[in-house]
C-alpha cells in the first residue's frame, strides 16, 4: 500500500478511536456539573456521592480523551505536510486557539476540580467543573470551526498556491460550524445520557436505588432533550449539505441520476463499478421533502454531479465509495431515532416514578449504551468519507496533501504502533469503567476503610 | 515588533512553559522507581505532579497549535522530517498520561507495576527525545530546497544529539527532584535532595561537553564570540546559583534557579536559531526561517490579539492552582484519606 492510503487508515483508527471519547467527555461533563449544582443548592449528600461516582467515570474516560487527543493535532504536520503547508493559515488559527482556550480550561481545573473536593468552598469546586464543561465543549466548537473549513471553505482566498485567511469572522460564521457544532455537541449529550441511564439500570436491577434512580431521571431528561436536538439539527444540516456538498448526499442515497421529485432510498444494491442497481427499494418524493420541506426540488444525482465537477476540476474520479456513505448514513439516522425512541420510552417511564425504578426493558439500558457510539463513529465516518476525493472540499485532493518525504515502511510502522498501544488501552479502560460501574456508590459513612487509602486521595 | 518575531518569541514561551513545568513532572516519573520504593511512596510521588501533568502538558499542545497557525511550513517540515521519533514521543506521552490516572484504580500490583513502568519509560523517552530534537534544530538537518526533510530516522539520532538527549534527561531529573524536595515530606524529601546534589555535577560535565560539541560541530559558538550576550551567561550563572542553593538545602530557591536555568537554557536555543526556525545542513539558503515559513500577516495580526489577550488569562488561572496546591503531600496513609 502507499503512504496515502496507509496515512488515510492512519487517520481513520486515530481518529475514530479518539472520537470514542470526547462524546462521553462532553457530555458527562455536563451531567456531573448538574448533579454537582443539585448538590450545593440542595446540600443532600446524595448528590455528592453521585457526583462522585459519575465523576470517577468522567475522569476514566477524559484521560483517553486527552492522550488520544495528542495524536489529532500532530498528525496533521506528522503525515499530511502538505495538507498544512496548503491550509495552515486559515486551519492553524482555530487548532492554536483550541488548545489556548479550551485545553487549558479543561484540563487544569480537572486537575484542580479532582484534588479540591475538601480544600476549597463548595461553590468554588462546583465552577471548576463547570468551567471543565465549558471547556469541553468550547474544544469542540474551535475543531469544528476547523473542520467546517474543510467541508465548506470559507473566509479564504488562493495565493501562490496556498489558502490565505482573508476573514476570520467569515471562518467562524461559516454556516456548516453553526449545524455541525450543535449536531456533535448534543451527540455528546444523547452518548453520556445513554450511558448513566445504562449504568443506572444495571444497578436499579440489583435493588441499588439510592443514587441510581434519581440519576436515571436526570438522564432520562437530559438524554430526549439531546437526542431529539439532533435529529432537528441533523436534519437541518441534511438540507446544507444538499446545497454545499451534493455529491456526499447522492452517495449516501446511493443516487446516481438526478431526480424531481427524488426518491428516498430503503434498500439499495448497487455497484459503484459498472452503476448496476439490481435492488432498489425508493419511498418516492421523499428524499425531495427531505431535502426542501415540500414534495418536489432537484436533487442532483452522482452521474451528473461527476460530469460536472470533471468540467470544473478536471478530469477524475469524484464519487465517493457508495457502500460506505450509504450505510454510515443508515446506521447513524437508524440508530438516531432507535435512541430517541428509547429516550422517549424511559421519560414515559420516569414519569411514572416508581419507587424502585423498575420497568419493562430496563434490563436492556445497559446494551443500550453502545448505540450512541455506533452513529457516533458513522456520523463523522460519512462526513469524512463523503467528502472524497476532497481533503479540503473543491480545493485540495486527498492525493495531493500528504508527505512526501514518508515511506510506505515509516507509516505502517506507526499505524501498528498506534492500533495496538490503542486496542491495548482500551482493554484497560472498558475493564476501569466495567470495574468501577459495577462497584456502585461508596457507601455513605465508611469513607477510611480500606487499608493503603490513596484512591480516596486520588478522586 | 514585526509580527513574525512576535510568533517567533510567543512559541519560545510556549517551550519555555513546557519545560519549565512539564520538565519537573518528567523528573517526577523519571524518579519514580529510584524514590518511590514502597506503593505509598509512589502514589504521594504521583499525587505531586496530580494535579498539574495535563495543565503542564497544555503549553506542549498550545506550542504545536501556535506553530501550526503561525509558521505552517516550520510545523509541516518539522512534524513530517521528525515523523518516527514524534510517533514514539506521542506513544510515550500516551501511555504515560493513562498510566497517572489507570495506575490507582485497581489493587494487583502487577497493574500497578505495568502503569508504574508505563510512567517512568512514558517520562524518560520524552524527556530523552526533547533533547535529540532541540540539539538537531541547532545542529541542522537535511532539508531540501522544497523544505522537505530528506534524511532518515538514525540521521536525527547521531552522537551530539543524543547527548543533548542526556542533557535533557539530566536536567529534568534534577529539576523533578528539587520540586520532590519541596512538595514532599522528609521520607522523600531527604533522598530525593541527596539526589539531586548527586545529579548536579554530571548534569554541569554533561552541559560543558554539550558547549565543546556544539563548538566542534557548528559555528554558533564563533557566532555568538567572546561576548555572547547575557542569556547564556545567565544560563551558566543560575545553574551555578542552583548547585550552591541545593548545598544550602534552601529547596525553594534552588527550585527557582533551576526553572530560570531552564529557561533561560531554551532562551539560548532559541536565540541560536533566531530567525531560522530549521536549520538546513545542505545549503543555509534552504533553512526554514520566520518569514519564509510564516502565515500571512493577517492570519499572524488575529492571533496576535487572540494570544495577548488570552495567555495571561491562562497564566493566571494556572498560577492560582499552584497556589491552592502549594502544600506539601503527606506521606501519612492517614493523610492520604479524605
Amino acid at each position: 500500500m502507499d503512504v496515502v492510503t496507509l496515512s488515510q487508515i492512519q487517520f481513520a483508527v486515530t481518529t475514530i478511536y479518539h472520537f470514542f471519547f470526547v462524546p462521553l467527555t462532553l457530555g458527562l461533563a455536563v451531567l456531573v456539573a448538574i448533579m454537582e449544582t443539585f448538590y450545593v443548592r440542595t446540600n443532600n449528600e446524595m448528590y455528592k456521592r453521585m457526583t462522585k461516582f459519575w465523576g470517577k467515570l468522567f475522569l476514566i474516560n477524559f484521560a483517553m480523551g486527552v492522550v488520544t487527543g495528542i495524536v489529532q493535532e500532530f498528525q496533521f504536520g506528522m503525515n499530511w505536510s502538505e495538507y498544512s503547508r496548503f491550509v495552515g493559515d486559515v486551519f492553524g488559527a482555530p487548532l492554536a486557539i483550541e488548545a489556548l482556550l479550551a485545553f487549558f480550561l479543561e484540563s487544569t481545573f480537572l486537575g484542580f476540580w479532582i484534588f479540591s473536593w475538601e480544600r476549597v468552598s463548595k461553590r468554588l469546586h462546583l465552577a471548576a467543573i463547570w468551567l471543565v464543561a465549558i471547556g469541553s465543549s468550547l474544544s469542540a466548537l474551535w475543531i469544528l470551526i476547523a473542520n467546517s473549513f474543510m467541508q465548506q471553505p470559507a473566509g479564504f482566498t488562493i495565493e501562490n498556491g496556498r489558502a490565505v485567511m482573508t476573514s476570520f469572522a467569515a471562518l467562524i460564521q461559516n454556516p456548516n460550524v453553526w449545524v455541525q457544532f450543535p449536531h456533535v455537541i448534543f451527540s455528546g449529550f444523547t452518548t453520556a445520557a445513554f450511558f448513566v441511564m445504562g449504568i443506572s439500570a444495571y444497578h436499579l436491577l440489583r435493588g441499588k436505588t439510592d443514587v441510581f434512580k434519581r440519576s436515571f431521571q436526570i438522564a432520562a431528561v437530559f438524554g430526549s432533550i439531546s437526542i431529539l436536538l439532533v435529529i432537528l439539527v441533523g436534519h437541518s444540516q441534511a438540507q446544507h449539505m444538499v446545497q454545499t456538498q451534493p455529491m456526499k448526499m447522492a452517495a449516501a442515497e446511493a443516487l446516481w441520476d438526478t431526480a424531481d421529485p427524488a426518491s428516498l432510498s430503503i434498500f439499495t444494491i448497487t455497484n459503484q463499478e459498472t452503476g448496476e442497481t439490481p435492488v432498489d427499494l425508493r419511498i418516492p418524493k421523499v428524499l425531495s421533502l427531505l431535502s426542501y420541506n415540500r414534495l418536489s426540488g432537484r436533487v442532483m444525482g452522482m452521474n451528473d454531479l461527476q460530469a460536472e465537477y470533471e468540467q470544473k476540476y478536471g478530469a477524475g474520479n469524484y464519487i465517493p465509495s457508495i457502500f460506505i456513505n450509504y450505510w454510515a448514513f443508515r446506521i447513524m439516522v437508524g440508530v438516531g431515532f432507535l435512541m430517541f425512541a428509547i429516550a422517549a420510552y424511559a421519560i414515559f417511564n420516569v414519569l411514572k416514578n416508581k419507587p424502585d425504578g423498575k420497568f419493562k426493558f430496563l434490563g436492556l439500558f445497559p446494551f443500550f449504551i453502545v448505540l450512541p457510539y455506533l452513529s457516533n463513529s458513522t456520523g463523522w465516518v460519512l462526513t469524512e468519507m463523503g467528502r472524497q476525493p476532497w481533503v479540503v472540499y473543491g480545493l485540495l485532493k486527498t492525493k495531493d496533501a500528504f508527505s512526501p518525504n514518508l515511506t510506505p515502511g515509516m507509516v505502517l510502522t506507526s499505524l501498528i504502533g498506534f492500533t495496538l498501544v490503542y486496542g491495548l488501552l482500551l482493554v484497560a479502560d472498558v475493564y476501569l469503567l466495567a470495574k468501577y460501574a459495577k462497584a456502585g456508590v461508596e457507601p455513605a459513612q465508611e469513607k477510611a476503610r480500606r487499608s493503603t487509602d490513596e484512591e480516596a486521595y486520588w478522586e | 515588533m514585526e509580527l513574525n518575531v512576535l510568533w517567533f518569541i510567543l512559541i519560545a514561551v510556549l517551550y519555555i512553559g513546557y519545560f519549565v513545568l512539564e520538565g519537573f513532572d518528567f523528573g517526577v516519573g523519571i524518579l519514580l522507581p529510584f524514590l518511590g520504593k514502597t506503593d505509598l511512596k509512589r502514589r504521594v510521588m504521583i499525587n505531586t505532579i496530580g494535579p498539574h501533568w495535563d495543565g503542564n502538558e497544555v503549553w506542549l499542545l498550545t506550542a504545536g497549535g501556535a506553530t501550526f497557525a503561525a509558521f505552517p511550513q516550520w510545523y509541516a517540515t518539522l512534524f513530517s522530517g521528525f515523523y518516527l521519533p514524534l510517533f514514539l514521543m506521542l506513544i510515550a506521552l500516551i501511555v504515560r498520561g493513562v498510566a497517572f490516572e489507570f495506575r490507582g484504580k485497581d489493587d494487583n500490583p502487577r497493574w500497578r507495576a505495568l502503569w508504574d513502568g508505563c510512567i517512568f519509560f512514558g517520562s524518560l523517552i520524552p524527556a530523552l527525545l526533547w533533547g535529540v530534537a532541540f540539539t538537531n534544530f541547532v545542529k541542522g538537518v537535511p532539508i531540501d530546497a522544497n523544505m522537505m526533510y530528506t534524511g532518515g530516522f538514525w540521521n536525527l539520532l547521531n552522537p551530539f544529539a543524543l547527548l543533548g538527549g542526556v542533557v535533557a534527561v539530566l536536567a529534568f531529573t534534577l529539576h523533578g527532584a528539587i520540586f520532590l524536595t519541596l512538595k514532599t515530606e522528609e521520607e522523600i524529601s531527604t533522598p530525593a535532595r541527596k539526589i539531586a546534589n548527586r545529579l548536579w555535577i554530571p548534569l554541569m560535565l554533561a552541559l560543558l561537553a554539550y558547549t565543546v560539541a556544539l563548538y566542534l560541530t557548528t559555528d554558533v559558538l564563533n557566532k555568538l564570540g567572546w561576548n555572547p550576550g547575557v542569556v547564556p551567561v545567565f544560563t551558566v550563572i543560575t545553574f551555578l546559583v542552583t548547585g550552591w542553593f541545593l548545598r544550602q538545602k534552601r529547596d525553594g530557591w534552588s527550585f527557582v534557579f533551576m526553572a530560570v536555568s531552564i529557561a533561560m537554557a531554551v532562551i539560548t536555543i532559541f536565540r541560536i536559531l533566531f530567525p531560522s526556525v530549521l536549520v538546513s545542513s545542505i545549503d543555509p539558503a534552504y533553512s526554514l526561517t520566520i518569514y519564509n515559513s510564516s502565515s500571512s500577516d493577517y492570519t499572524l495580526s488575529v492571533m496576535s490579539k487572540i494570544a495577548l489577550f488570552f495567555v495571561p488569562i491562562v497564566l493566571a488561572y494556572q498560577g492560582w492552582t499552584y497556589w491552592v496546591f502549594r502544600k506539601r503531600v503527606r506521606s501519612n496513609p492517614q493523610e492520604l484519606h479524605y
